[in-house]
């Protein structure tokens, strides 16, 4: 090759750029896991620090002990959980029925789905249809379903199951097979990277819900783990609350900044762990194709 | 066939796949009930809304909450930094994960990447309150990383949560920070479906890394650059709630440089109560939304027929 050093040259640039922005997408994350086994009383004297001067579990043992954090996370699982589920039966619904262009209305029912992406009627009669129409302030399902379907993951997946292979189902549907059945056992089996990557989508946008808990909750039972965060960012009150009640005062000084940050980090955890499993699915579950499909 | 005996095309078509329309029904039901019915409540924002009378009884009052908005700074205000973040985040994001996808498919897979690539994704999957909290740690006075450094610089502490003038650039940052590594595997998922043998070409032809990345996947990616573009062109009036409500909440002191129209909405729903107002604040925002998406489709469409979205 003529030009290697050239080549060589770039290489490094690339692998430098590239991994400084890596480097500056772990540095938070680093910086607040060490702050939160921190000692409370180091870090208001040396501040947020890599490598602190001194450890200390109390704050994990302090959510740990006390009923506020489990609480918000058996409530957040069960949106999660519950949520994407039904999100992925309804979506995945929809995208099969739309796939293909097999149905003369089809067009009609994507630019349906498309408008509500452009055009909204807004928080207000949101907020107004929740509380006076539909009554759902108050329970567990304000997180679910106002968010159950969206249109964008609704596309990603007709487009995904565009490129199935027509003979596939058609043959089913001779040996006397319906739509749910090439749906169920045709459909949805050859397409798991994009089940995994839109089910991903939703489950984070599950597990990150906070507003719905600001705008409809009262119940402190019914509260998101995101929404505690919220409230201990803006309040360190509620930090110290859980600090006092969980340190049983044992502690010199209650760690009301160190629950903040740990509790960040419990909140974080669940996720952390599962994309790993599902981010081979990545590229190829996403197909950002034209909503004309 | 009884089916065959219809003239009408459509009615056919949904008598004979009747099946694989009703699959779609309950999709079509949670989008008429949560999406369609608000659009209903648009009437609030010509109507001096009283919650007990509902939307039929409330008193009508023409353009008043219009009027009333207009009138004020505010809108002006909230506009200006709605536009402006959304702007800035379109330009910033879409240049650092293309530069990020371009970069990281030229090195090749090798572990090195693939770690790069885990990392970068990370952000992502982290929601914006957490990262409000990450902001903390960065900003707060006297024990915020960026202030200790200043102060080991010998430089004046600087009070970010007072002073406004640092948050359009802190938001931007976090924005690159949370979405630019994904964005880049969006852009390298379209990268992964061009032709390989345009690169084999243009090597035998003599071609540089350089050249083959402005002539060939560059252009290659157009439509899918324009179609992320005119997607968030749809959002240019989106207010970004999640994130600067995260980040900077009701902190009255840097409302002018981050209020956005989510945002002030949001707030007077909570606080206010005056409906009517609100509504046509958010209806303003909807339309206006609405327009340039549809026109930019338009003008995408004259330009280059593929990168239309509809």
């Amino acid at each position: 090759m003529k030009n290697s050093s050239y080549d060589r040259a770039m290489t490094v640039l690339f692998y430098l750029f590239t991994a400084i922005f890596a480097l500056a997408c772990l540095y938070p994350f680093l910086l607040v896991i060490a702050s939160s086994v921190t000692d409370e009383s180091a870090l208001l004297r040396d501040g947020y620090r890599l490598f602190p001067n001194a450890f200390s579990g109390a704050a994990y043992k302090a959510i740990l002990t006390t009923a506020t954090i489990p609480k918000a996370y058996l409530v957040t699982i069960f949106i999660t959980v519950v949520g994407t589920a039904l999100s992925l039966i309804v979506t995945s619904m929809a995208a099969y029925s739309l796939s293909g262009g097999r149905l003369y209305y089809g067009p009609h029912i994507a630019m349906f789905f498309y408008f509500t992406m452009l055009f909204s009627g807004g928080m207000v009669s949101s907020y107004i249809l929740t509380t006076k129409y539909l009554h759902l302030q108050n329970s567990i399902w304000v997180y679910i379903l106002p968010a159950l379907l969206s249109p964008w993951n609704l596309f990603l997946m007709r487009n995904f199951f565009n490129d199935i292979p027509k003979e596939l189902f058609e043959s089913a549907k001779l040996e006397g097979a319906g739509e749910t059945r090439v749906l169920r056992s045709i459909v949805l089996p050859l397409s798991l990277p994009a089940l995994a990557t839109i089910g991903l989508f939703y489950a984070l946008g599950y597990w990150s819900s906070w507003a719905p808990a600001m705008l409809y909750i009262d119940n402190p039972d019914l509260y998101s783990l995101q929404y505690i965060i919220m409230q201990i960012i803006r309040n360190v009150d509620m930090a110290q609350n859980i600090a006092v009640e969980g340190s049983q005062s044992t502690a010199a000084v209650a760690p009301a900044y160190t629950v903040r940050l740990a509790t960040a980090m419990v909140t974080v955890g669940p996720i952390i762990f599962l994309y790993p499993f599902l981010q081979r699915y990545f590229v190829g579950g996403l197909k950002v194709g034209a909503i004309k499909g | 066939m009884r089916t065959a005996t219809i003239k009408h095309r459509g009615l056919r078509d949904l008598i004979t796949n009747r099946y694989l329309y009703m699959l779609a029904v309950p999709a079509i039901l949670f989008s008429i009930v949560f999406a369609y019915l608000p659009m209903i409540g648009i009437v609030i924002a010509f109507q001096d809304f009283n919650p007990i009378m509902g939307i039929w009884r409330s008193e009508w009052i023409g353009l008043q909450n219009f009027k009333f908005f207009f009138q004020g700074q505010d809108w002006i205000i909230i506009t200006t930094n709605t536009v402006l973040f959304n702007v800035l985040f379109i330009i910033t994001g879409t240049t650092l994960a293309l530069t990020l996808a371009i970069m990281l498919t030229e090195l090749g897979k090798n572990m090195g990447v693939r770690v790069i690539q885990s990392v970068m994704i990370l952000p992502n999957f982290i929601s914006w309150p957490i990262v409000g909290l990450f902001s903390v740690a960065f900003f707060t006075a006297d024990t915020g990383i960026i202030n200790q450094l200043l102060a080991n610089m010998g430089w004046d502490e600087i009070q970010f949560y007072t002073e406004a003038k640092w948050w359009p650039l802190i938001l931007v940052l976090f924005n690159l920070w949370k979405t630019a590594g994904f964005g880049a595997i969006v852009y390298m998922a379209a990268i992964v479906g061009i032709d390989k043998e345009m690169y084999e070409a243009a090597r035998i032809d003599g071609a540089s890394r350089f050249q083959s990345i402005f002539r060939i996947t560059l252009p290659m990616l157009r439509s899918t650059i324009t179609m992320l573009f005119l997607l968030s062109l749809g959002n240019i009036f989106g207010g970004n709630l999640d994130m600067i409500y995260s980040l900077v909440g009701d902190n009255s002191f840097l409302t002018n440089r981050t209020d956005t129209i989510d945002t002030y909405v949001f707030r007077s729903l909570r606080t206010t109560g005056s409906f009517g107002m609100t509504q046509a604040i958010a209806l303003f925002q909807s339309l206006v939304g609405f327009l340039l998406v549809i026109s930019a489709n338009k003008l995408a469409g004259k330009i280059d027929k593929d990168s239309a979205l509809f």
